[in-house]
């Protein structure tokens, strides 16, 4: 059984760093350290020291560019301490076989550095976007999502519905292409997607599906599942009374469990 | 070279930020335009031909899965076109990341590359010049801050693209300082000096500082130091502000003769602030003795209390209402990150934990001629709304609570009331973390942003001509990210002990902040040629006094500096040593080697002297009783969906979903509540530990629809509102600090203020409500701010906003597992009301409704109040309560419905059983009476006589039952008055504001 050592980097913006640690602990990880980007660049902290990374919510730059644009300019092109560059560290780790995390802002830095959905084995190579939501706002509001049971995703293995808050101005996906469209589909590179609670069905309609995502696209992962990014804040129901009708006696599958969906998957894969 | 770099949406993206102008432009001015575009522009200056190329090939500043990026002008297929860029200096975020972004990939020796947005609307539609100059004037630019530019398609076609501008701010170094003489003027002169310069000096003041120059000591000091004997405009600046009202408090702390005619009494106050506010919480204090949770109350940046062994909270609210009248989006942006640094500023600094604003608007449908010089309420409301938006949601804050109140004369100055509240460990490496102090040697460093001429001399309009290169000072934009850079930066610092004492940079820049840590270590010896600047052509007094945001100074021990600049320097978090604190009494300032000014720390911060004011009461004079009874059968659901939609009840959730709530994770009471998630809470509940299910209790009380009756009655009554909604969701009475916000229309009586008396006699009266009311509960005030001048004026016309106090409490809970909200839980459950219900509609929304100015105001009887919140507090916590609401804003009647409405589902009421004061009221007096300290609640089955136990002797009764039914039913005794559809009722309350 591996150790799972988790690391959440924030800095620039990114301001849900304390909550998803929090989070990951709850959800078992051994140890969770939180790491500023520039302690990266300094080389204080290496990615290679741990198994689990994870980019969490926030505003990268103020969403200025795009969301998370200026974020993905600056991982492609810091050059650490020591002289190398620190995006080595990235393709590094990802090729390594460990596990990637990235939630709402994090998954727009994933999709923006190319890293998701990286299909037809081209990974840092930008083929989608995630853009502003049709409404043309940001919202916070809960929204009901499926996972997709046939997705090679190793976060949502077990799982078949979650109930979790958006926040966000920017989360519809747009891909290069009508064609990477249907290859996420075929793929099954969708692993959440936002749904009419009553049928269980995805929807395209607001505000059920909250930015109007094609498909209802809530979050992909990559071709072998250890990379996730979605738009949902799993960390933000780290706690019963975090539901929204609590006070109701509502219960629901929190989102520390997708968190130890990948943490299972460590476990048993002794990657360490 | 200079290039502009286009980002046009590929065709397969839709412009869903053209759809959302169009909508506006359709929407707020009423021209009807088919659709829009936009076009997003990046003007480049300082980078090679080659790097202009590889801006393309590497794709640098665009998304090749959205854009398509031209440096020739993309723009086609338009009837108008807008370009709206930036005016010089004024802060360009998007420029700002754009700039930094170019220089990691070219490396960091491209310093002189700069970046500067703008953006190009391409409308189609048929409409003409004054049409489009309407469109670019009163919606997508704002001139004080931002230029525009207008071509028709025939203009375009004949020459595409628009002029190139680069925004640089043009000015010359300069360390130039001018003496100021002010002996041997005569009282008109020092009083047109006074004038001139926007000095706000009073002919007193200016009389006090004459004077200090004149003494012996002072001028043998000022040749020792080659100083000349009279101020440099270095010193007088730095008095000016120091003294301003807006630091000083002059009117809060003057000494008030108060005349109350309706008693005949006569008094003197010797500072309102002392007697009334500070006096309270010093009483409560004394009487809580080993319970009191205060820390530390008025004299730091923000209130800490306690909230648990491990943890303290700290509270600040301030204003931002000027420069929201001016820019509102810049000037609310700037309102919230700049009360951030309050917390931040506080002790050795807190993490900022939860924000929560309250505005206060014209009507939005204002449809008379606007006076000249004000935005439209509308415009004014949607640049506020996302200037708070932006400044709490990208730093990370969540906003958990709030309100908007809207009245007519909120035209003439808009409320912006941005509160946040932080958390500090209890202590830090062995000392508390609400301690702080400068000593004398520490470094005086200055971290964050850098200084421009932001904000000098406030929102007025300085004298300066202005040329094509002068930067917009009149109004700031805040920079959340490079705050909160500097935010994870301290936070940092702080931990490892880096600093002794900290604060921020607001009004009045680093005169202020230095000037204020130096009264801890006894003086200061500062150097301005080591700040750095944005740009050149400041004059050392604009250096000391600039209000550029995002800046906070700190006091640093020698042995911790160069871990401090390292530190700051690895987080790409700029940190300048300014010079060092001292002991030797004097507040110095240098530029280089020269002294530009020198001035006793005595003579600065307590040389002025103290204000004189008259106050005179006379009530206004109302109708006592108007009885009215509109309830007919048949009209009466009608009139309680008319009530629902009005302004000041109907929904929010248009501006709340757009604040970011639940970021950091510890949300238990959200500010939306209910099995839809659209039902009104009364408060919000956060768990500022995740690890703890301790929690913290937010609320806010604000009735200035009360002022005009009488003032002591409205402060009196946002006291209780606030404590009412606290403890409606489970807030505990006990463990419980307030905070008070003060913003008047001036109460100094002057020829062209000739009711100055009387609006002094109404600040008198809250006050003193405010000092009863805070003693009967037990609930000290442990910050507060004022804002005294919030009038328009024009010409012959003038607005005062009415008398508003915004009274935000914070309580601790032991357990957010016992919070209630306000929806209904489950049909067949009983509904209490508690409290007594009189003929108190004076100022209500029922007879704004009705349009009837009369009757009498709620009266808050604080003793049964204090018993009954105390005992509501132990029935939830004993888990009897499965709902409950406070009444407020339309009274029984809405409060029903809005229960109602977040269950969804119905009941049944009886007003006969309603506890009343007089028997003869009517069924809409009842319904709609605001009267205070009021609730609803439901129980859970069994537990009524437990309940009634906990209340015995208190006015409470059983008025009814929840039913399966969605449907409210309103009767009287057997007599059925009215009934409505819950969904009808949900529609009038969500369609007004549902944009």
């Amino acid at each position: 059984m591996a150790k799972v050592n988790a690391l959440v980097v924030t800095g620039y913006g990114t301001n849900c760093e304390r909550e998803t640690a929090h989070a990951t602990r709850l959800a078992g990880a051994d140890n969770v350290d939180i790491c500023f980007f520039s302690d990266l660049v300094a080389g204080k902290k290496k990615l290679n020291d741990y198994n689990f990374l994870i980019f969490p919510g926030g505003f990268l730059d103020g969403d200025d560019l795009g969301a998370a644009q200026a974020a993905a300019l600056r991982w492609r092109y810091s050059i650490t301490r020591d002289g190398t560059m620190l995006i080595d560290q990235l393709v590094e780790f990802y090729k390594s076989g460990k596990i990637i995390l990235g939630i709402c802002n994090g998954f727009q830095l994933l999709v923006k550095l190319g890293l998701l959905p990286g299909a037809e084995g081209k990974p840092f190579e930008r083929q989608v976007s995630l853009t502003y939501n049709d409404s043309a706002r940001f919202e916070d509001r809960w929204v009901h999502l499926r996972t997709n049971p046939d997705s090679p995703c190793v976060f949502t293995t077990g799982l078949d519905y979650i109930y979790l808050p958006v926040r966000h101005g920017e989360g519809k996906l747009v891909t290069i292409s009508d064609e990477l469209l249907t290859l996420l589909e075929q793929k099954q590179l969708i692993t959440l997607q936002y749904i009419d609670p009553r049928t269980k069905e995805p929807t395209q309609e607001y505000p059920m599906n909250p930015n109007g995502s094609p498909l209802g696209i809530a979050a992909l992962c990559d071709s072998s599942g250890r990379v996730m990014g979605l738009m949902p804040h799993p960390e933000a129901f780290n706690h019963p009374t975090n539901h929204p009708a609590w006070t109701r006696g509502a219960r629901s599958t929190s989102g520390i469990e997708l968190i130890s969906g990948g943490i299972r998957f460590l476990r048993e894969s002794g990657l360490e | 070279m200079l290039v502009k770099l286009e980002l046009g949406l590929l065709s397969r993206v839709e412009d869903v930020q053209g759809k959302k102008f169009a909508a506006k432009i359709r929407n707020e001015l009423d021209i009807a335009v088919r659709e829009v575009r936009t076009i997003n522009c990046y003007t480049i200056s300082g980078i090679t031909g080659k790097q202009q190329q590889e801006i393309l090939t590497r794709q640098i500043l665009f998304d090749p899965v959205l854009h398509k990026p031209s440096y020739s002008p993309l723009a086609t297929d338009f009837d108008w076109i807008i370009e709206v860029g930036f005016r010089p200096g004024v802060t360009d975020n998007e420029g700002r990341t754009a700039t930094q972004t170019l220089r990691t990939v070219f490396g960091s020796k491209n310093d002189k590359i700069q970046v500067y947005t703008s953006r190009q609307f391409l409308i189609n539609g048929d409409m003409d010049r004054r049409q489009a100059e309407h469109i670019a004037r009163d919606l997508l630019a704002n001139e004080l801050i931002e230029r525009f530019d207008i071509k028709n398609i025939r203009e375009w076609n004949n020459q595409p693209g628009f002029e190139l501008v680069e925004p640089r701010v043009t000015g010359k170094a300069s360390d130039y300082v001018e003496t100021i003489t002010l002996e041997n003027l005569s009282d008109e002169e020092l009083m047109v000096l006074s004038r001139e310069k926007v000095l706000a000096l009073s002919l007193e003041e200016m009389h006090t500082i004459r004077d200090y120059y004149q003494n012996h000591r002072v001028k043998k000091l000022r040749k020792e130091l080659g100083l000349p004997l009279q101020p440099t405009d270095v010193e007088l600046e730095c008095l000016a502000q120091t003294w301003s009202e807006h630091c000083k408090h002059k009117i809060f702390n003057a000494r008030i003769d108060y005349h109350n005619k309706e008693t005949g009494n006569r008094r003197t106050i010797e500072s309102l602030f002392n007697t009334c506010i500070a006096g309270s919480t010093a009483d409560i204090r004394r009487q809580k003795g080993k319970d009191d949770f205060c820390r530390s109350v008025f004299k730091d940046n923000a209130g800490v209390i306690k909230f648990d062994e491990d943890l303290d909270v700290c509270i600040k609210v301030e204003t931002h209402n000027s420069p929201s009248a001016l820019d509102p989006y810049g000037g609310a942006l700037t309102g919230i990150v700049g009360v951030n640094r309050d917390p931040m500023g506080t002790g050795l600094g807190a993490n900022l934990l939860c924000n929560t604003d309250v505005f206060c608007f014209a009507s939005p449908f204002y449809d008379k001629p606007l006076p000249p010089r004000l935005l439209h309420p509308r415009r004014v409301m949607e640049g506020v709304r996302e200037g708070v938006e932006h400044g709490g949601n990208k730093s990370g804050i969540p906003t958990v609570n709030g309100a908007v109140v809207f009245e007519e004369r909120y035209l003439g100055k808009p409320l912006v009331f941005c509160g946040t509240i932080g958390t500090m460990p209890a202590m830090i490496h062995g000392r508390p973390g609400y301690e702080k102090q400068a000593m004398p040697g520490d470094f005086i460093v200055m971290t964050g942003g850098r200084i421009g001429k932001d904000g000098i001399h406030g929102a007025t309009f300085s004298s300066e001509e202005l040329h094509e290169g002068s930067p917009a000072t009149a109004v700031q934009i805040g920079d959340p990210i490079t705050q909160r850079k500097m935010y994870d930066f301290i936070m940092r610092a702080r931990d490892l002990g880096l600093y002794s004492a900290i604060t921020d940079n607001g009004a009045g820049g680093l005169s202020s902040s230095v000037g204020e840590m130096a009264e801890d270590s006894g003086g200061c010896d500062l150097d301005l040629s080591l700040a750095p600047l944005k740009y050149d052509g400041l004059s050392p007094w604009e250096i000391l006094l600039s209000e550029a945001q995002e800046r906070m100074t700190l006091a640093v021990p020698g042995e911790k500096i160069d871990q401090f600049l390292d530190l700051a320097g690895e987080m790409d978090v700029e940190a300048s040593i300014l010079g060092k604190f001292a002991r030797d009494g004097m507040f110095r300032v240098r530029y280089g080697e020269r002294v530009v000014a020198c001035l006793d720390m005595e003579f600065l911060h307590n040389g002025l002297s103290r204000m004189k004011l008259e106050a005179v009461w006379e009530r206004p004079q109302f109708e006592k009783e108007k009885k009215t009874d509109l309830i007919q059968p048949g009209n009466g659901a009608e009139f309680l969906g008319k009530m629902l939609s009005r302004l000041n009840i109907c929904s929010r959730e248009y501006i709340i979903r757009q604040y970011d709530h639940e970021v950091q994770g510890g949300s238990v009471i959200k500010p939306l509540v209910g099995v839809l998630g659209d039902g009104p809470a009364d408060a919000a509940v956060v768990r500022p530990d995740l690890e703890k299910n301790r929690g913290l209790v937010i609320s806010n009380g604000i009735c200035p629809k009360f002022s005009d009756y009488d003032a002591y009655w409205m402060m009196a009554n946002a006291i209780d509102e606030a404590i009412r909604n606290n403890v409606a969701v489970g807030g505990n009475i006990s463990h419980m600090a307030g905070v008070d916000n003060f913003c008047w229309c001036d109460p100094v009586v002057s020829p062209r203020n000739p009711d100055g008396r009387y609006k002094l006699a109404q600040l008198v009266r809250a006050n003193e409500a405010l000092a009863h009311f805070c003693r009967a509960f037990g609930v000290p005030c442990v910050s507060g701010k004022d804002s005294m001048k919030n009038d328009y004026v024009f010409g012959d016309t003038r607005i005062s906003i009415p008398p508003t106090v915004l009274y935000s409490i914070i309580s601790v809970i032991e357990d957010v597992n016992c919070c209630v909200t306000s929806d209904f839980k489950l049909p067949e459950e009983d509904i209490y009301i508690l409290g007594l219900t009189c003929r108190e509609l004076g100022g209500s929304e029922y007879f704004s409704e009705l349009g009837i100015t009369a009757g009498e105001v709620p009266q808050v009887n604080p003793v049964p109040a204090r018993q009954r919140y105390k005992s509501l507090s132990q029935s939830i916590k004993k888990g009897l309560v499965t709902s409950c609401h406070d009444l407020s804003d339309g009274g029984l009647g809405v409060a029903l419905a809005e229960m109602a409405i977040g269950g969804r589902i119905g009941a049944v009421i009886d007003l006969n059983k309603m506890p009343v004061a007089e028997k003869d009221m009517s069924w809409a007096e009842i319904l709609y009476s605001e009267s205070a300290s009021r609730f609803l609640v439901t129980l859970k089955p069994g537990c009524a006589d437990e309940f009634e136990s906990i209340f015995k002797g208190g006015h409470l009764a059983r008025i009814g039952r929840t039913t399966a039914k969605a449907e409210l039913v309103v009767q009287a005794g057997r007599d059925l008055l009215f009934n409505s559809s819950v969904d009808e009722l949900a529609v009038a309350w969500k369609k007004t504001l549902d944009w």
